[in-house]
């Protein structure tokens, strides 16, 4: 029998774990995606598209994109916020709070939704109050956007932290020396070091803001056409036996889904390889 | 542009960095601060560029006679050369040395054309011309360093600070790069600071030593004045290897292992104990006993180099270093083991015992 690297398997082992792999992700990944799109065109492609026909539908759609355009412009400013006073200053709490910033991942969803109703409910602390200024949070659109902000809040912030620690601050007293104001050299000098993990951060806070479901469904109320998401709405048509309706709106989420993965594996690329951008800027002569 | 720097202190927290430093920087000479780390160097240089503020009831900072302490780092025009270079990674070469003038305000900023002129000048002037649209990670340390100073230099700075200018070079590449800073200031003549923990480094391209140990200022003077005159035990120490031999003093002589020299200090002084310091130039072998020399034993031989590097014990317990030209080293046909006579050529007496470990 012929030597081998020390580290190196046998054949049978190597063919057995890459077996367990793929059979893995087979069943869990590959054949609920390609259930979805099977089960959304069972009835054709024009049963398919007049699923988004519904104004529920269209609605929950509005409400989804609404909700992400406020909770990822939110997530970008605390998480530069927060990334920024971690890596730049020295303050005490400093390990308390990226601890903080780890909780509502560390916490279930449903119990963040609770918190937001306890707090703002009827009859929560806050219910009274908000009842009296004729402000309604929960079960209304607000609530959506708390819940949401809240369980994508580490997104951004966890992606620049490291990033932003291992830089330093060099590059921006360097601009300073250089005469460059505050402003000046958070555009021209920080936000170009952080961009790719800034826009990772964004991508992966997107897809959880449109996919977000447990504390949605809590603070929501699930009333048809106003505060249903689009994860919430395919539950709402699956109960009610549309299925070709609820696997079409669902394949938007699969979609997303997707495109988000093609981005993330993209943004990787260009993370990893050289920081000097192959698109060398004109010479300003 | 002079520098003076009056009574500036600095902790963080509990460590003191700086503690009460006054300091004449002079117009137009390169200046080195050298010292270990954690001695200040960094930190007084970071005070001087506006980066670090002193404590409070610190003296002013005077840039020729302009008070400057109250000012932020960006009216303070000083260029800051980093010692990891800071390049902006996502910029040119050329946008990396244009960016002190692109970032001024808009009636003051430089037409292109201008900017174009000046920052090929300046990649001339530091032999990286043709490097223009190259990005930092296409180029050598050298390169980058030089890309550093072009871009520190761009915006007409009043003083030129460099913070261990030297640090993250190979060997080769600093020592060209030395040299290259020297011939560059004397072509430039700004008025320029670097810090720096390597002592060869400092005598040789300085000016003007300023040698700093525990947040004060040990000495400050010319290579030449530290090197030989030093005032402190520790200048001794710092500046190249050094043997030291515990001794008194009594009736004007200095006494230590086995001889007896007189010495001016002993005159001046009351008897006591006191520190002996040889550099391994200053002493001499001899094959006949002098009343001044001390016999001793070789007992290693280092031969590889300009000079030859002998270990030597004195009486058993006194083990210290003499160095010997070649032709000498061969005339005397020395061996391990065998006998000499040492004579110190030259030496300095500290009185006093040996030091705490920490000074206060």
């Amino acid at each position: 029998m012929s030597l081998r690297p020390a580290t190196a398997e046998p054949r049978w082992v190597r063919t057995l774990l890459l077996a367990i792999t793929m059979l893995f992700l087979a069943a869990f990944l590959v054949t609920p995606l390609v259930a979805v799109f099977t089960e959304a065109l069972r009835k054709g492609v024009g049963a398919y598209f007049a699923g988004f026909n519904d104004p529920a539908v269209r609605s929950a759609i509005k409400l989804t994109l609404l909700t992400a355009g406020i909770a990822v412009p939110v997530n970008v400013v605390f998480g530069l916020a927060a990334a920024w006073s971690v890596a730049k200053f020295e303050f005490p709490g400093k390990s308390l709070l990226t601890t903080l910033i780890d909780l509502p991942l560390a916490v279930s969803p449903v119990v963040s939704g609770l918190i937001y109703v306890l707090v703002f409910g009827l009859n929560g602390w806050l219910g009274p109050w908000l009842k009296a200024h004729h402000l309604q949070v929960i079960f209304a659109v607000p609530g959506i956007v708390l819940a949401t902000v809240f369980v994508t809040l580490p997104f951004v912030a966890r992606e620049l932290i490291p990033l932003m620690q291992e830089q330093g601050t060099e590059d921006e007293e360097s601009a300073l020396t250089l005469g460059a104001s505050g402003w000046q050299t958070f555009w021209r000098v920080t936000l170009p070091n952080i961009r790719w993990a800034l826009l990772y951060g964004v991508i992966l806070c997107n897809a959880r803001a449109m996919g977000e479901f447990g504390a949605v469904s809590v603070v929501s109320g699930h009333i048809r056409g106003k505060t249903n998401t689009v994860p919430l709405q395919v539950e709402i048509l699956y109960n009610e036996y549309n299925f070709v309706a609820a696997f079409a709106v669902a394949s938007l989420l699969a979609m997303l889904a997707l495109v988000t993965l093609a981005a993330k594996s993209f943004i990787e690329w260009r993370m990893t390889s050289a920081p000097a951008s192959p698109a060398v800027p004109g010479d300003p002569t | 542009m002079s520098i003076t720097v009056e009574n500036i202190s600095k902790s963080y927290g509990a460590f003191q960095a700086l503690r009460g430093v006054s300091l004449d920087i002079p117009d137009s000479q390169i200046t080195a601060l050298l010292g270990p780390s954690g001695s200040g160097k960094t930190t007084l240089l970071r005070i001087i560029a506006g980066l670090e503020k002193p404590d409070e009831g610190s003296g002013p900072i005077r840039f020729h006679h302009e008070d400057v302490a109250g000012r932020r780092v960006q009216e303070r025009r000083v260029g800051f050369v980093f010692q990891h270079y800071a390049l902006f990674k996502h910029m040119s070469v050329f946008e990396n040395v244009a960016f002190g003038l692109r970032v001024r305000p808009k009636h003051e900023r430089p037409a292109n054309e201008v900017i174009d002129r000046k920052v090929h000048d300046l990649l001339k002037l530091v032999q990286l011309d043709g490097m223009a649209h190259r990005f930092p990670s296409q180029l050598s340390g050298g390169q980058r360093q030089r890309v550093a100073l072009a871009r520190a230099l761009a915006v007409e700075p009043r003083v030129l600070l460099l913070d261990e200018p030297f640090g993250a070079l190979d060997a080769r590449v600093r020592k060209q790069l030395r040299a290259w800073i020297r011939r560059l200031h004397d072509e430039i003549a700004i008025t320029t600071i670097f810090v720096t923990h390597d002592q060869d480094e400092a005598l040789e391209v300085a000016d003007r030593v300023v040698v700093m140990n525990e947040g004060r200022v040990e000495q400050a003077g010319a290579p030449e004045e530290v090197f030989h005159d030093p005032a402190t035990e520790f200048v001794m120490n710092f500046l190249g290897h050094v043997n030291v031999f515990d001794g008194r003093i009594e009736d004007g002589k200095v006494t230590f292992a086995s001889v007896q020299i007189e010495h001016p200090a002993a005159l001046e002084t009351a008897a006591g104990p006191a520190r002996v310091f040889i550099r391994p130039h200053e002493l001499s072998l001899h094959l006949l006993p002098r009343s001044d020399s001390l016999p001793a034993t070789v007992t290693g031989i280092h031969a590889a180099g300009p000079a030859v590097r002998l270990t030597l014990a004195a009486d058993g317990e006194h083990t210290f270093s003499a160095d010997i030209s070649q032709d000498v080293y061969r005339a005397l046909k020395v061996s391990v083991g065998a006998k000499f006579w040492v004579l110190p050529k030259d030496l300095r007496v500290f009185p006093g015992s040996a030091p705490d470990a920490g000074r206060l």
